[in-house]
């Protein structure tokens, strides 16, 4: 009933294209955007932005990156985490270089120091498939995380040998460091999410998608039929480094607040690999429902005990975590392999020819 | 600089051969333990085309199984039976419960699947053990904990007895392997099922019996691997990360071949010892031995997609 597209007629190729072909899909989106642009910031409380407003928007970046990536362009690959960190470092060394520079701004150029140790490591790929690819990309996880350590330069030789955000304020508003307010924070992240989005949407329907779609499904097929395979995989983990270079400043610089070099092992990596798996490969809203899974589950688990008044200690059910997560892994990959994009798609179609079975 | 790089690390080598001979065996040892983990590794791929991320907890796993049975008052070796007993109700859980349902699934999906059991033996295994780090029974084993001798050229070289009896058991176990893949009817299953599943059970091989016989010897070999590592360095969580060391050895020796594996396994085991004692500590830092092995085998690769004794990689379209 909702969903009856009867009566939305396209009469044109564009129509037929856009970004909204059936009106109810913009709808829903608007009232998505205002709640998460108006009513969360009003309502939620600063647990709920540290917990899980602003993680679960920073992870859903990086796993758009990732599954641009592996999704799109049928790389897969292990090293988010080492990428993020890249990100990370590079807007450190900005902000502490230049500290008249915007805040924002050293958040979205650092994305492009990532990009350029992405393609870096991408080249191997040209050669390298499947599974031997997957562990040549933890090279770049190992050995960026090594670097990270070892590198005095990159964090300013400071005896702890972490990095520590500075306050930085915009237009005279803190909006990094111990001063910046949660809220203010939010709506950065928010602001570089939503842009980065609309990015990934349109380059993953524009040209440039379709020749990574083409790579992903068959590399060879794709280059007889006239595609060029370096720059196709090359711009894919551009693309993907970029975005992901970005999630990483804005994991520790609207985040975490400090990070050391462990923070990017390879835990890091897999949790974003969970989230663009469980939520779908190859789709964008998926990256939003696996990291509402990802990073809420724990969230609720860590809670429900307390709630319930049983008497487990916390180190227990961080452990029971951990086995929650693994066991809900493989249930989710069992009922549904495609992630919970593919669920939404089916529901919406079910919706749309209500009640009718076919 | 060049100096440093191409001749003092080797005037350094012959200046004290024995020192050599001690990081070599140092090197061989964790090398042996690399490929006992890679075995599993291929052996699993081979059968069933998934890439069992989880093999490193499982050597966590048993060898946890196996001290948390002795601690409660087992004999040492009834505790190695249970222990067995142990990894075959897993293999045919993981079976059952996983495997099972996700029959001709995409390559990846069944990866993500085994990083699922992962987290789930990691949770397990805490709260069923606790996280702290415990002692392997060594000695109730009768494994012998003594050191030999030798004094090669006049210097000193140290070889510790567990060494040698994880780098013989391993040995055995290798044998043992191949011969029973090779010449019994149940590794010729095994063998069938890798090169064409269709064909395999179109021959009447079962694929649950297969798969189930497959995780069990995986887990054979995580036993092992962890008593021999355990041995070493005691049992904890940090064992999970040499499972880490496992993949650029794959990758070495290529993912379906059981001697890609041993070989990958020594070559890379030595080659970092001796990266890291003449090149990592003196001009990187040290602690290269985390990256040296990814890095190795990402540039071997370069050359052979397929690893040094994969097999090739024939594309059609």
């Amino acid at each position: 009933m909702l969903y009856r597209t009867a009566g939305q007629f396209k009469t044109s190729y564009k129509a037929d294209m856009a970004l909204f072909p059936v009106r109810q899909d913009a709808v829903l989106l608007a009232v998505i955007l205002a709640l998460v642009w108006g009513v969360f910031p009003l309502l939620a409380s600063e647990f709920a932005f540290q917990t899980l407003l602003i993680p679960i928007l920073i992870y859903a970046l990086a796993a758009l990156g990732l599954n641009i990536l592996t999704g799109y362009a049928g790389q897969l690959s292990l090293g988010t985490g080492a990428f993020m960190g890249v990100g990370a470092y590079a807007c450190y060394k900005m902000v502490t270089l230049f500290p008249w520079m915007n805040p924002v701004v050293a958040i979205l150029l650092s994305g492009l120091f990532s990009a350029g140790v992405g393609v870096m490591f991408g080249i191997p790929s040209l050669r390298i498939k499947g599974f031997y690819l997957a562990i040549a990309t933890l090279a770049a996880q190992f050995f960026l995380v090594w670097l990270f350590e070892k590198w005095g330069w990159l964090y300013n030789d400071n005896a702890s040998g972490a990095i520590q955000v500075p306050n930085l304020d915009m237009f005279g508003i803190y909006v990094a460091g111990p001063q910046a307010s949660s809220l203010v924070q939010y709506y950065v992240v928010l602001a570089v999410v939503t842009l980065m989005t609309l990015l990934c949407i349109n380059l993953t329907r524009g040209n440039l998608g379709r020749t990574w779609k083409a790579t992903r499904d068959m590399d060879i097929a794709a280059e007889l039929i006239g595609i060029n395979l370096l720059r196709s995989k090359l711009m894919a983990f551009a693309v993907s480094s970029y975005v992901v270079g970005v999630a990483g400043a804005l994991f520790v610089f609207m985040w975490r607040g400090a990070a050391e070099p462990n923070l990017f092992d390879i835990p890091l990596s897999f949790r974003v690999l969970f989230i663009a798996i469980i939520g779908g490969l190859g789709s964008i809203l998926g990256n939003y429902l696996g990291a509402i899974l990802i990073v809420g589950l724990p969230v609720v688990l860590n809670t429900l005990p307390q709630a319930l008044g049983l008497p487990i200690s916390s180190a227990t059910v961080e452990h029971l975590n951990v086995m929650i997560v693994g066991a809900l892994i493989v249930f989710f990959l069992i009922i549904e392999p495609h992630g919970l994009a593919r669920l939404w798609a089916l529901i919406r179609e079910k919706l749309i020819i209500w009640p009718f079975p076919h | 600089m060049l100096n440093d790089i191409f001749i003092k690390p080797f005037a350094d080598m012959a200046a004290a051969p024995d020192f050599l001979l001690q990081v070599l065996w140092e090197g061989l040892v964790s090398g042996i333990l690399y490929a006992l983990i890679a075995l599993g590794f291929v052996l699993i791929y081979r059968s069933s085309r998934i890439f069992n991320f989880a093999q490193g907890i499982m050597v966590v796993f048993a060898a946890l199984t196996l001290v948390g049975l002795h601690a409660l008052g087992i004999p040492a070796w009834i505790s190695v039976a249970l222990t067995l007993a142990v990894m075959f109700a897993l293999a045919v859980t993981i079976e059952r419960v996983v495997l099972r349902p996700l029959v001709g699934q995409p390559d990846i999906i069944l990866f993500m699947a085994t990083i699922g059991i992962t987290l789930f033996l990691i949770g397990g295994g805490e709260i069923i053990f606790g996280g702290e780090n415990k002692v392997m029974i060594t000695e109730e084993l009768g494994i012998p904990t003594g050191s030999v001798l030798l004094e090669p050229w006049g210097g000193l070289l140290i070889l510790e007895q567990k060494d040698i009896t994880a780098v013989l058991v391993a040995a055995a176990l290798v044998v043992a392997l191949l011969v029973f893949l090779n010449r019994t009817r149940m590794g010729r299953a095994i063998r069938a099922l890798g090169d064409d599943h269709q064909a395999a059970l179109s021959v009447g091989i079962s694929l649950q019996t297969v798969w189930v016989l497959v995780w069990f010897i995986a887990g054979i070999i995580a036993l092992v691997t962890g008593i021999a590592w355990g041995a070493r360095a005691g049992v904890s969580f940090a064992l999970e990360v040499i499972a880490y060391k496992a993949l650029p050895v794959l990758m070495l020796g290529g993912l379906e071949s059981i001697t890609g594996a041993i070989i990958g396994g020594l070559m890379i085991g030595m080659l970092e010892k001796l990266f890291e004692i003449y090149w990592g500590q003196p001009l990187l830092g040290g602690n290269t031995e985390t990256w040296f092995a990814f890095v190795l085998a990402l540039v071997v690769l370069l050359f052979r997609p397929q690893g040094l004794f994969g097999e090739r990689i024939i594309e059609r379209v």
